[in-house]
């Protein structure tokens, strides 16, 4: 058992670091996230470049031969810089399509990991209401010849990208199927999340379709990539949770009242301590949900991600509020980052199921013996 | 970083399983099921078994009789031992008294005591707090009076668990009172049966007997039982406290709690069905699990970072997991129904604040619950109250 990053995981942590001191500071961000598509695509050729869209596959699956661990680390940095970029949906699209192999998914996710193309994933549907498993789109038709429709939403990155990842129920349950973004029968309508992401609702009227996986290998392929998404998504929250904290410790230091540091009094002590508590605890579970996903047990390894997704589900939001409230009036105003931390994690806590949807993902799977051990 | 046990690890598990499995007494795995405060009579025969075995005492050096393991390997260890029901053992000497003896004590001290606790044959308690030195130890008032070969020990400890079983005491007494508090601080070590000493049991909100009382009254005791310098004892006792708070995460006891209340919830039913199929209960263990998942994981990075991860880390684990053991004790109790609020005495006898002879309709795996529920009120509190480790994780952590 080992909790040390080795010298490779540290180099692609400081390769992010650097990226985000130099491309990413707060008047670059803002230029960014006030534009049309709220990303810059520029970004994305960098991350490409750096070997970033592929640092967390493995080799057969066409990446550079890492995993959980590798995309952890990166969203962390990116948490930590409140990048916009929609890093998680590419680790959702490439891992699904990893899971499923074959013809078409290995060539493609090649393509992604140059930053050549960019496919994201449209799993969600408002009445699933974060969860992935609820498909009401509907597909006829195989191979090349498919067709779906229905509506998906809240699909990240759906505006730059070319192709979509979409889930859809035909007569043998839910399939994968690969839809053009911009093609006929998609209609594209765009709106943005409270932490300044851009996402779309995607109307889908017998687009053409190419069949990615039908049967049981879709819902396995979905449920392989949801479970990477999330280890992802927590990577990204600590990354925010770590920057609030300490943010509001050194607030806490210098910010000056009734003639003394506010740090001094016992009561904001005890609520950092909460806050240090709470981080720690989120970075423990993360630690074991990532030492699952290094492991082969798929059913413990879900069972993690989901206990993972529930602890930053709640942590996240406590560390992000109460850096709010330790703050005061400044915490809640646009021009101060711990405004911007809170609007992440008050997405993320929702993004791909809540804490309620997570605790009972694991207590299903405890009930079937899959506890990572 | 591989955050997972190893192929040794794994091997290790069922070895010390297989152990488990044969020696167990069926007496003591019956009386840890219940989980009442242990006797000494079965702490002493598990002691015996396994100091045969050269696994009584895991975590100390070899030279001493360790048996040489890692953090993790002890880690598991433990766990074990309360997944068996085996019973949970005597901290005070093996885990806090002893690191102090090897670490600081005299050659004659280390070897006159260390391989009785390691075998179990003498129980040791701490002489600690006292009734107005609670959290702020250093204020402490217990006097020893230099006389010739001799202190004099005059005052009064209180809080001393497992003070009825002890054979000798590892106490703090104050020998300067002219310097500031901490420098005046000496360690002391005490024969029970020493005249002048006087013990008065402390029964607690559970009717159970862990804790007591003891006042010394112009109490011999030879200087040769000072441990390490006169003056240095506040360095030995934060020395020891500090281990205190990393074991005190008892991340194995709550697993195995948790465990146990999942049997529990199979056999109780709620609107004719097992409560394990209650969607709110469902939520509420799920809930205490995965925060003790992520625990647990905690600790084992401080047990992988090398010694005894330091006191702020200690002192996160403490905290949250001493909020567990309440969690999941109040959650099992809350598995009974209503029928949680009996009294159900100890079937074997022990703990009997009153010679009653009632014995309300409590399922046999309802024994102990809301003992153990009561008494876990104090987890919150020993070891340095959870208000003190959030102060001291601002001020060390933090910086604050």
């Amino acid at each position: 058992m080992d909790f040390d990053m080795s010298s490779e995981q540290d180099a692609l942590r400081d390769s992010v670091r650097r990226f985000i001191d130099r491309e990413y500071d707060w008047e670059k961000r803002f230029a960014v996230i006030r534009s049309h598509e709220g990303v810059d695509p520029a970004h994305w050729a960098t991350f490409a470049e750096l070997g970033w869209l592929g640092a967390g596959l493995s080799e057969e699956a066409g990446g550079f031969g890492g995993g959980a661990i590798e995309n952890a680390l990166i969203a962390q940095e990116l948490g930590r810089g409140l990048v916009t970029e929609p890093f998680v949906a590419h680790v959702l699209a490439t891992q699904t399509l990893a899971a499923i192999g074959g013809e078409t998914a290995g060539p493609l996710i090649g393509a992604m990991v140059t930053g050549e193309t960019r496919v994201v994933p449209a799993f969600q549907e408002e009445a699933g209401r974060g969860d992935w498993r609820v498909v009401g789109a509907s597909s006829t038709g195989e191979g090349k010849g498919a067709t779906v429709s229905g509506t998906k939403t809240l699909v990240e990155g759906a505006s730059s990208a070319e192709r979509l990842i979409v889930s859809a129920r035909s007569a043998e349950g839910v399939g994968l199927y690969l839809v053009d973004a911009k093609g006929a029968g998609v209609v594209q309508s765009l709106y943005r999340t409270v932490d300044n992401r851009r996402v779309a609702d995607i109307a889908l009227t017998d687009a053409p379709a190419i069949t990615l996986a039908s049967g049981p290998a879709a819902q396995a392929a979905i449920e392989q990539g949801i479970d990477h998404a999330l280890v992802t998504l927590c990577g990204e929250a600590l990354g925010l949770m770590d920057a609030a904290l300490w943010a509001t410790r050194d607030y806490l230091k210098v910010r000056k009242q009734f003639g003394t540091a506010i740090g001094t009094f016992q009561a904001l002590q005890h609520r950092m301590a909460d806050m240090l508590i709470e981080t720690e605890m989120a970075r423990s579970i993360l630690y074991h949900a990532l030492g699952a996903m290094a492991g082969d047990d798929r059913a413990a390894q879900s069972t993690a991600a989901s206990a993972a997704k529930q602890v930053f589900s709640t942590a996240g939001l406590f560390v992000g509020g109460q850096a709010i409230q330790l703050h005061g009036g400044i915490g809640v105003t646009e021009e101060l980052d711990i405004s911007h931390y809170y609007r992440r994690l008050f997405v993320i806590a929702r993004q791909f199921g809540d804490a309620d949807l997570h605790g009972d993902r694991f207590a299903h799977g405890v009930d079937h013996g899959a506890l990572a051990a | 970083m591989q955050p997972a046990y190893s192929e040794q690890d794994r091997a290790f598990r069922q070895e010390i399983k297989d152990f488990v499995a044969k020696m167990l007494p069926a007496d003591l795995a019956r009386r840890g099921r219940y989980d009442y405060h242990p006797r000494r009579d079965d702490q002493a025969r598990w002691a015996r078994i396994l100091a045969d075995k050269g696994w009584s005492v895991p975590h100390w050096p070899q030279a001493y009789g360790g048996p040489g393991w890692t953090g993790v390997q002890r880690f598991i260890f433990e766990e074990e031992m309360r997944l068996a029901y085996a019973p949970t053992m005597d901290r005070i000497g093996p885990e806090l008294v002893a690191p102090v003896l090897y670490t600081y004590g005299s050659e004659e001290q280390r070897q006159l005591y260390l391989p009785a606790i390691r075998t179990g044959e003498t129980f040791w308690a701490q002489g600690f707090s006292e009734p107005g030195a609670g959290s702020d130890l250093s204020s402490l008032r217990t006097r020893a009076d230099r006389d010739g070969d001799h202190y004099i020990v005059n005052g009064q400890k209180t809080w001393t668990t497992e003070g009825q079983h002890a054979d000798l005491m590892f106490i703090l007494v104050r020998t300067d009172a002219a310097v500031k508090p901490q420098a005046g601080i000496s360690a002391l070590i005490v024969d029970l049966q020493s005249p002048g000493i006087t013990r008065r049991p402390i029964w607690t909100i559970d009717e159970g007997l862990s804790v007591n009382e003891f006042f010394f009254d112009d109490v011999r005791v030879p200087v040769g039982n000072l441990v390490g310098e006169e003056g240095a004892g506040w360095t030995y006792a934060k020395f020891l406290l500090a281990n205190e708070r990393t074991t005190s995460a008892e991340v194995p006891h709550t697993k195995r709690d948790i465990a146990q209340l999942r049997e529990i919830a199979r056999v109780e039913t709620k609107n004719g069905r097992p409560l394990i199929e209650d969607a709110r209960f469902r939520s509420s263990l799920a809930r205490i699990e995965i925060d003790t998942l992520a625990l647990e994981t905690a600790v084992l990075r401080a047990l992988t970072a090398g010694g005894h991860g330091g006191g702020a880390v200690a002192s996160l684990v403490k905290v949250r997991g001493s909020e567990l053991r309440q969690r999941i004790a109040d959650l099992a109790v809350d598995a009974l129904g209503d029928h949680g609020v009996a009294v159900r005495l100890d079937p074997e006898g022990e703990h009997r604040m009153f010679a009653d002879g009632l014995t309300p309709p409590v399922p046999d795996h309802g024994v102990g619950l809301s003992a153990k529920a009561l008494f876990r009120r104090a987890t919150t509190i020993y070891g340095g109250a959870n208000e003190i480790q959030r102060t001291l994780i601002a001020k060390t952590v933090l910086e604050l």
